[in-house]
């Protein structure tokens, strides 16, 4: 897996601009993700890949789109050293990976890594060391576990927690 | 136990006797509102859970981020939101303003839970609510649900005193806490805005406050409910919860706002603020007067006082979306958007306008923007090589007749 590493702050307007944003296609989204501010991205980005960030990744608007294109591109989770709060909701809701690891800056852009998405470990083959993500609160995990928030609400939902 | 204001609500609404930060809640929700851009998504998401909204009437939809449609994409999702209206019955389903600004013109109340699929939902916790943007498919299982979980954010305390300068406002005031916080400052937590400066602030100076709470990161702004708040509700009621004298803190700013300068924040991220003067003579090529920042009639007033009489200079157009139909009505018989019309100015229906560049109003490459919307991110309002600066609505409004950014304090 190839990492593509971006800073702190990144908006939804840098993952999704506005004005490629009116459409609810995933494949189309998958296409736009990071049109303008990284162009290589769409076209060397392979299934699997991992995106590796600072500070707040995921800032800015509440657009769904920008998870949603993430996914789409094929990236099999992010590794940030924060997320933006509705980001990080619309990530679990949606079943995109997420991993906040204080560590995130020791991984390079180019990197190759191996993730274990149960347990957190990040192993950057590259540089031979080993990073550990924080663990999801239990009351996401129980949204993870049934595989985002529609089948959580489509199977008990509230009433079961 | 001490809380506060936010702990509060959010105990309430999840039927316990008290809450605190980093506790997860399920809380019944007052509203929840999609508009044109997220309203898509959230009913996807919904109809894979239920076929009936949990109460038509609890449920808003507001056409605002490109109305009328000007794509035929745009059409189609609005056609699909509008057969989901319909088809659900909901009754406020609205196309004549900003969704947040309606939210507070029509719904909000002290002490509810309103959720919103827009990150400015923030705006609304100025009545003294809990009030918070999450993403379309949160917002389709509310719809389905009346229901939300949360964990209880920890809160940051704004203790604002003091008056501010002749020509500084509210707008100035915020960008300069942003400045200071930071992008991610308040990343998930409840920005409580309080003092003597906020408790005289008319309540329009308290939604352009708490609009801009998401611009640190936080979750939510809220500012504790007065009689200014219950006047401004009309007949509508609510309960009003205040935070306890020692009601815990992450942290504790005391700012005197009469050492804040008109302030501007500069491409590509909100928190690049600077006085004015930093950029003072910069050429610009629009100036934008509107959003849930600042589209209100105090916005429009500040901006109609220099402007009216003059001339906007030939190299900027002067866009002007008034917030609301309501708001575009009373500054119509305040002779307001005549006196802007005249200067120049294009007045816009109520909707986001230019904003969020889904719509009129898109920058060309290498175009400066100075606009009182809340946002400044690269390609946001158009080409992603234009610069989008964000000031007052005094400041934008001198700087489209002088066709150059300059401090409003020189044209009032």
């Amino acid at each position: 897996m190839r990492v593509w590493k971006f800073g702190d702050d990144i908006n939804t307007d840098v993952i999704t601009p506005g004005r490629y944003t009116v459409t609810t296609d995933k494949k189309r989204l998958g296409e736009i993700a990071f049109i303008e501010y990284r162009p290589e991205f769409g076209k060397n980005v392979k299934e699997g890949d991992v995106i590796v960030a600072g500070n707040n990744f995921g800032c800015g608007s509440s657009r769904e789109h920008s998870p949603v294109a993430i996914k789409a591109a094929g990236i099999s989770a992010v590794i940030a050293k924060s997320f933006a709060r509705i980001f990080f909701r619309n990530a679990i809701n949606i079943g995109l990976t997420l991993f906040v690891s204080e560590d995130a800056d020791k991984i390079d852009d180019g990197d190759e890594v191996e993730l274990n998405i149960k347990t957190g470990e990040v192993r950057d083959i590259t540089k031979g060391i080993t990073i550990q993500a924080k663990p999801l609160p239990e009351f996401m995990q129980k949204i993870v576990n049934k595989g985002g928030l529609v089948e959580f609400l489509r199977s008990g939902g509230y009433d079961d927690i | 136990m001490a809380s506060t204001i936010t702990e509060k609500i959010l105990a309430n609404a999840s039927h316990q006797k008290e809450v605190v930060a980093g506790d997860f809640v399920v809380a019944d929700v007052s509203y929840a509102m999609a508009h044109d851009s997220t309203a898509p998504l959230a009913i996807e998401g919904f109809r894979k859970i239920t076929d009936k909204v949990f109460d038509k009437d609890r449920v808003i939809i507001v056409f605002d981020h490109f109305f009328p449609a000007p794509t035929v994409a745009g059409a189609t999702l609005h056609q699909k939101s509008r057969n989901f209206v319909m088809e659900q019955g909901i009754t406020g389903f609205f196309t004549n303003g900003v969704c947040h600004q309606l939210l507070v013109e029509k719904y909000v109340s002290p002490g509810d839970v309103v959720v919103g699929a827009d990150s400015h939902t923030c705006t609304e916790g100025a009545l003294g609510a809990f009030t918070t943007g999450l993403g379309s498919t949160d917002i389709g299982g509310v719809m389905a649900t009346g229901k939300c979980w949360f964990k209880v954010p920890e809160s940051i305390k704004f203790n604002l005193t003091g008056q501010t300068q002749k020509g500084v406002y509210a707008k100035d005031v915020i960008l300069s806490i942003v400045g200071d916080v930071g992008a991610a400052g308040a990343l998930y937590k409840a920005c409580e805005f309080t003092g003597d400066y906020v408790k005289d602030a008319s309540v329009s100076s308290r939604l352009t406050l708490c609009n801009m709470a998401i611009e640190m990161g936080g979750k939510n702004g809220v500012i504790e409910a007065d009689q200014k708040t219950l006047d401004f509700l009309g007949g509508r009621t609510g309960k009003i919860f205040k935070s306890d004298k020692d009601a815990v803190y992450v942290d504790e700013y005391e700012i005197d706002v009469k050492d804040i300068e008109p302030q501007v924040a500069l491409p590509p991220v909100v928190d690049n603020v600077e006085p004015v003067s930093a950029v003072e003579g910069k050429p610009i090529d629009q100036a934008y007067l509107g959003t849930c920042t600042n589209g209100r009639l105090e916005d429009i007033e500040v901006a109609t006082k220099i402007l009216k009489g003059k001339k906007v200079a030939r190299n900027v157009r002067l866009l002007v979306t008034p917030a609301s139909q309501d708001i575009y009505f009373a500054a119509l018989e305040l002779g307001y958007l005549q006196a802007l019309v005249d200067a120049g100015a294009a007045v816009c229906n109520p909707t986001c306008g230019p904003c969020v560049g889904r719509h009129g109003g898109v920058l060309a490459e290498g175009e400066v923007c100075l606009s009182t919307q809340n946002r400044n991110f690269s390609g946001r309002m158009g080409s992603p090589k234009a610069d989008i600066i964000l000031a007052s609505p005094a400041t934008v409004a001198a700087s489209a007749i002088a066709g150059k950014i300059v401090d409003p304090r020189d044209y009032m």
